[in-house]
């Protein structure tokens, strides 16, 4: 779990009838975590969208979005190697809690059982496996979404708000698990928020959107 | 080749022959061929479907033409004998001329009238059937007539109706001011539908049982008989059906719902007794009060009779439409209604009750002895009750008095 | 370059889906209009018509009270249509949530499924003059020995045949506007209001009402169309004389006497023309009541009326739920009974028979009815779900082409069946069950799609973009996340689909020529036997078949995600 990935964002420029909603252009490095700020309606989930490949047709965008020194722009979001973490931990309800950490694994893996059980006791959910994700706690779903966001392994990875929801105390556990696991994993980051304690405690770079 | 090649000589007589009615059939006449060809045919039968007696022995007849011809016989249930007529009109229309989906259809009156002169049927066929000469057509020709139409060899018999009045005699004896002995012509029934209202009624025109009622009035309330056996046309209407109108006029206050309304058929006529709104009915089927008994339908009290004036009867047949692909197949099951083990089984009270048309005098006395009527039944009709039998007038009559009835006392 | 949606394997069979559902739904009706139409104008070459003239007209005008006929289609349709909406709001409004509404709606499901025509044969058992109601009654309250003699089934004024169109209807309208309501945040609108002072039943009808109708006005304007043009109903309960438009149609199509063949055209498209007029009729009531509402609701009465309107709210939807169950309940006791002489409760004895003469010829018809039932809805729901499915995936709104999905809906099957069944002769078809499912789907299709749209088109869009970006394909994101999310709406689609074919007597009457037997075609025509007994028997069957559907929709999830909390209750 310590390959490096670098993301680039090259000249990005996204419009929606001819209005620019967002200019970026930044790299960013195995590990790092880049923070985008901004009110709401300053173009942040649109250039998630973006990158994730999610872009309604309505909208119009330029540039170029390199992975580890490929164009992934014209690639289908399945085929883009970004993982997403959401504000609610959407934990698939009809599968079980292994079902959702297998969802994402490679099909060709080896050993997934056994994989699936070393990653519930990582994030001290050992023997959970069979449960069903309607039973647990607000903060054990969001380490099996984090969970399944890793085992799906991803080659970089976008955060929608992912603490917004939580309650104080544990939303300060969680930032020091999420920022901690995707730095071991030497993953590139991009994080979107409007909090500023999310961006401080990230401690990479912080862009601020206008509007 | 060799499945290939007789596949093609059968196309070439199709591609060279024109495009005529009888173009695919085969020649009545040479029965052995015909029983060859029908082997292995599906025939589809359309027939009124109101009553699950009727349904029931159409389904004997399916299992027997199985067993001994090999054809599969599928009774396509109709409401009204016309749906199958518009849907072979249909088919003209649509130019399928040779490629129908009705083999067989049981049928008569203005629905043969109909289909004969506008060529949709496939004949003469009747009179080369095997068991048609037990009819006896020299002595029977009522077997050859259909609404004084020839039938000209285009349906063959297979069944018997006539007009039977019943009533619960446990309500006629009752307490009640009713007659306690039943109408016996057409004016002792106004007397006693004014001393009994609201206990009589008959089935909304067009029905053919209630079409049937005011032929039967009609035929009691004129003089002029000659003129109801040829075209309406050739008479005047008006001046003839005048006893009528003003006998209706007369009777409706005193009908059920006050004549405002009628059932829709002789069976919810049937059922309209059962539920003790009715105390007097009629049916075209002689054996019908007596299988309601036994189905529950009518109390055990209910007794049958044929007027002294005597009622109405008619043959009902089956034909075989001109663009049907099966006829062989359809010849042979007529010819099996035909034969005396399917009228006798026909006749069986427990089975259907509908009367033969075999003349009993050109059976062997083995087959004769099938033919015996239980007569221990309270609820049916006394045996020799159905001499007084009158013929049915020219189907234009039908559709003329429908039409009067309907201008009549539709709407208003 | 980026906005370019990558297409995969699949997606040109998706973005055909569309295109093949209007075909299939549109093609049909027009082409069965055209030969209504052709006919009705005297261009029939098979009869000797081959000049346009306007003969069919005058002969139609001439026919004895087509006036009547024509308003009473017209009446019974828009009254049907007004009495089933405001039952149907007036209960929404007063529902609190109570077990007795829980209740009344878990009950009106499966009304839903019950075929018109077993619905119909119920109420008929239960309000004619020897019916259960006048016996329950008699000779006790009534004094009377024998049956009254009044005009009940059948009334001129088609009283009857309203009250059958508005158990049916109740059910139909009740879910299209629960399936409707989530959309509009209503807790929070009738809270919002009664911090305001409003009444809690008179705030939903200020705050809620307004919003919900537009929601549901195109099943509105179905259930018009259906209750103007009405057969097997109208035959079961309607007036006689004269009967209403459509049954005098059905009438004189299949008159012996060739011609009227003419006149029935003719009459197809007068029909056409009164579902029109009872639509536009309907537009103009409903500016006027807009108009009305609107001072009604910004005058600010918060108190004056609370009471009324919310036992009003509770009483009708009762009495009709006990009306269609104790119907059923007539057909299950008719099915047994011996002699019943009036004014007995109760037939004097019980008896299998009737059961036992029926049971060798049900399995037949059932199983016809559960084939064609079966394909007609898997095709139906496999192209809604591809249709619904490429709307997502292009992301586009949806196509401004499905109103479409409603033409089967609105154009009254009388008036186009006869045609198309004129146009499948000509193209060579035979009557089979391949032909009766392709009539079925016309109807089973529209109604798959309307049930599934609302669940599918509301599913959070994050679910499968989640799926994506753990690697699965977009054909994976549906198999795997989609459809077992979805499963519980889907089911219940299918269970509609099932219900709609199950009921089906003209189409398929009509293209099967008889030679394809359904239970409902079976039971309407023994229906023409009149025998109470063997009805009893047909309908009862016919009424339950349905059911077998909507307790798989409804079992089958509960089973499945017995283990999955959060899928209790899912969309």
């Amino acid at each position: 779990m310590n390959a490096t990935h670098r993301l680039q964002l090259r000249d990005i420029c996204i419009s929606l009838e001819g209005q620019t909603l967002v200019e970026l252009d930044a790299e960013i490095g195995p590990g790092e975590v880049l923070t985008v700020m901004g009110p709401s309606g300053s173009g942040k989930s649109t250039l998630l969208a973006y990158l994730a490949g999610f872009l309604a047709p309505a909208f119009q965008a330029r540039g170029r979005v390199l992975l580890d020194g490929r164009d992934i722009s014209g690639l289908p979001a399945e085929r883009r190697g970004i993982g997403l973490l959401f504000q609610d931990p959407l934990l698939f309800p009809h599968l079980s809690v292994a079902g959702n950490l297998r969802f994402g694994m490679p099909r060709a893996g080896a050993n997934k059982t056994a994989r699936v059980e070393q990653a519930l006791g990582n994030i001290g959910l050992a023997g959970f496996g069979a449960r069903d994700p309607a039973t647990l706690s607000g903060g054990q779903k969001a380490r099996v979404a984090l969970m399944r966001l890793l085992l799906s392994a991803p080659c970089a990875v976008l955060l929608d708000e992912p603490f917004s929801k939580l309650d104080t105390h544990l939303r300060h556990e969680m930032r020091r698990l999420v920022f901690d696991r995707l730095h071991e994993a030497g993953l590139p980051s991009l994080l979107v928020t409007h909090d500023r304690e999310d961006a401080e405690e990230a401690g990479g770079r912080v862009i601020e959107l206008a509007h | 080749m060799r499945t290939l090649f007789p596949r093609l000589a059968a196309l070439v007589p199709t591609l060279l022959l024109p495009a005529t009615a009888l173009q695919a059939a085969p020649a009545p006449a040479d029965w052995e061929a015909v029983l060859d060809e029908a082997r292995g045919q599906a025939v589809y039968w359309y027939a009124w479907a109101g009553e699950q007696r009727t349904n029931d022995y159409i389904d004997w007849v399916a299992g027997q033409v199985e067993e001994q011809f090999d054809i599969a016989l599928t009774h396509v249930k109709v409401g009204d004998t016309s749906e199958a007529v518009s849907r072979v009109l249909a088919e003209k229309q649509a130019g399928n001329h040779d490629d129908g989906n009705v083999d067989l259809i049981w049928i008569n009156g203005e629905n043969f009238a109909a289909m004969k002169a506008n060529e949709l049927l496939f004949g003469p066929f009747a009179e080369t059937l095997p068991n048609f000469a037990l009819t006896h057509p020299e002595h029977n020709p009522e077997v050859v007539t259909d609404f004084t139409l020839p039938t000209e060899g285009y349906e063959s018999p297979w069944g018997r109706a006539q007009i039977t009045f019943y009533y619960d005699s446990h309500e006629l004896r009752g307490d009640s001011q009713e007659v306690a002995a039943p109408p016996q012509d057409i004016h002792a029934l106004l007397a006693w539908a004014e001393a009994n209202p609201g206990r009589f009624t008959y089935p909304r025109i067009p029905d053919f049982t209630g079409s049937t009622f005011l032929k039967q009035a009609l035929i009691e309330l004129t003089d002029e008989h000659e003129a109801l056996y040829a075209p309406v046309a050739e008479s005047d209407f008006a001046a003839i059906t005048a006893p009528l109108w003003d006998y209706l006029d007369a009777l409706h206050p005193h009908l059920w719902r006050s004549g405002r309304q009628f059932p829709a058929t002789g069976p919810e006529m049937r059922s309209l007794m059962g539920n003790g709104e009715l105390a007097l009915a009629f049916t075209f089927t002689p054996s019908e009060p007596a299988a309601a008994v036994a189905d529950f339908e009518l109390p055990e009290s209910t007794r049958s009779y044929v007027p002294e004036s005597g009622t109405l009867g008619n043959v009902h047949f089956v034909a075989i439409p001109y663009n049907s692909p099966h006829k062989a197949g359809a010849m042979v099951v007529a010819d099996f209604l035909l034969s005396p083990e399917a009228q006798a089984h026909k006749q069986d009270l427990d089975v259907w009750g509908d009367r033969t048309v075999l003349d009993l005098a050109r059976l062997d006395d083995q087959s004769r002895d099938l033919f015996t009527l239980d007569d221990s039944n309270p609820a049916m009709l006394p045996a020799g009750a159905l001499q007084k039998t009158l013929p049915e007038p020219h189907p234009s009559w039908m559709t003329a008095l429908q039409d009067a009835w309907q201008a009549r006392y539709i709407g208003d | 370059m980026a906005t370019d949606h990558p297409r995969d394997e699949g997606s040109l069979m998706l973005r055909l889906a569309p295109v093949l559902i209007v075909i299939l739904l549109v093609a049909p009706i027009l082409a069965g209009l055209t030969m209504a139409l052709l006919p009705a104008f005297g261009y029939l070459p098979a009869l000797g018509g081959e000049r346009l003239s306007l003969d069919p007209w005058r002969a139609l005008f001439a026919e004895p009270g087509i006036w009547r006929s024509a308003a009473i289609s017209l009446a019974s349709g828009l009254l049907a249509t007004a009495i089933s909406l405001a039952v149907v709001l007036l209960f929404l409004a007063a529902a609190s949530g109570s077990r007795l509404d829980r209740w009344i709606r878990r009950l009106v499901s499966p009304l839903l499924s019950i075929p018109h025509a077993a619905a119909a044969f119920g109420l008929a058992f239960l309000i004619a003059p020897s019916g259960l109601v006048a016996r329950l009654a008699s000779p006790g309250l009534t004094g009377w020995e024998r049956p009254p003699d009044l005009l009940i089934v059948h009334d001129p004024w088609g009283l009857s045949l309203i009250a059958g169109l508005v158990i049916k209807e109740i059910p139909f309208l009740l879910l299209m506007s629960l399936a409707a309501l989530p959309q509009l945040d209503t807790e929070r609108r009738v809270a919002m209001a009664r911090s305001l002072g409003y009444r809690p039943t008179l705030a939903w009808w200020k705050v809620v009402a307004p919003s919900l109708y537009p929601l549901i006005r195109l099943p509105v304007f179905a259930v018009i169309a259906y209750a103007s043009s009405v057969v097997d109903v109208a035959m079961i309960l309607g007036p006689t004389l004269p009967p209403t438009l459509a049954v005098s149609i059905l009438t004189w199509f299949s008159d012996p006497d060739l011609e009227t063949r003419f006149l029935a055209s003719a009459g197809a498209i007068l029909q056409l023309g009164v579902t029109a007029t009872a639509l536009m009729i309907w537009w103009a009531l409903e500016r006027l009541v807009a108009r009305l509402m609107r001072g009604w609701v910004i005058r600010g009465g918060r108190r004056r009326g609370e009471a009324s309107l919310h036992i009003a709210g509770k009483l009708w939807v009762v009495l009709v739920t006990v009306i269609a169950f104790a119907g059923i309940a007539g057909l299950a006791i008719h099915s047994v009974a011996g002699f019943w002489r009036f004014p007995d409760l109760l037939p004097t004895s019980a008896t299998l028979a009737h059961w036992a003469r029926a049971l060798p010829a049900l399995a037949g018809p059932i199983a016809s009815t559960a084939l064609v039932a079966v394909a007609s809805t898997l095709i139906a729901a496999a192209l809604a779900l591809a249709a619904l499915e490429n709307e997502q995936r292009s992301g586009r709104h949806p196509s401004r082409a499905l109103w479409l999905l409603y033409l089967p809906l609105i154009v009254p099957q009388i008036a186009f069946l006869f045609g198309l069944v004129v146009v499948m002769e000509q193209l060579g078809t035979r009557p089979t069950h391949a032909l009766v499912t392709f009539g079925h789907l016309l109807f089973v299709l529209p109604y798959v799609f309307l049930s599934l749209s609302e669940a599918y088109r509301r599913f959070d869009p994050r679910w499968s973009r989640l799926a994506l970006t753990l690697g699965a394909s977009r054909n994976g994101a549906f198999w795997r996340v989609r459809l077992p999310m979805l499963l519980a709406p889907i089911l219940t689609a299918v269970a509609v689909g099932l219900a709609v074919s199950i009921g089906q007597y003209l189409p398929t009457q009509l293209l099967a020529g008889g030679r394809v037997t359904t239970v409902t075609t079976e039971a309407v025509s023994l229906a023409a036997g009149n025998n109470r007994r063997v009805i009893g028997v047909w309908a009862l069957v016919q009424a339950c078949l349905p059911l077998v559907g909507f307790i798989i929709a409804i079992g089958l999830p509960k089973l499945l995600w017995s283990n999955r909390r959060g899928m209790q209750g899912a969309p």
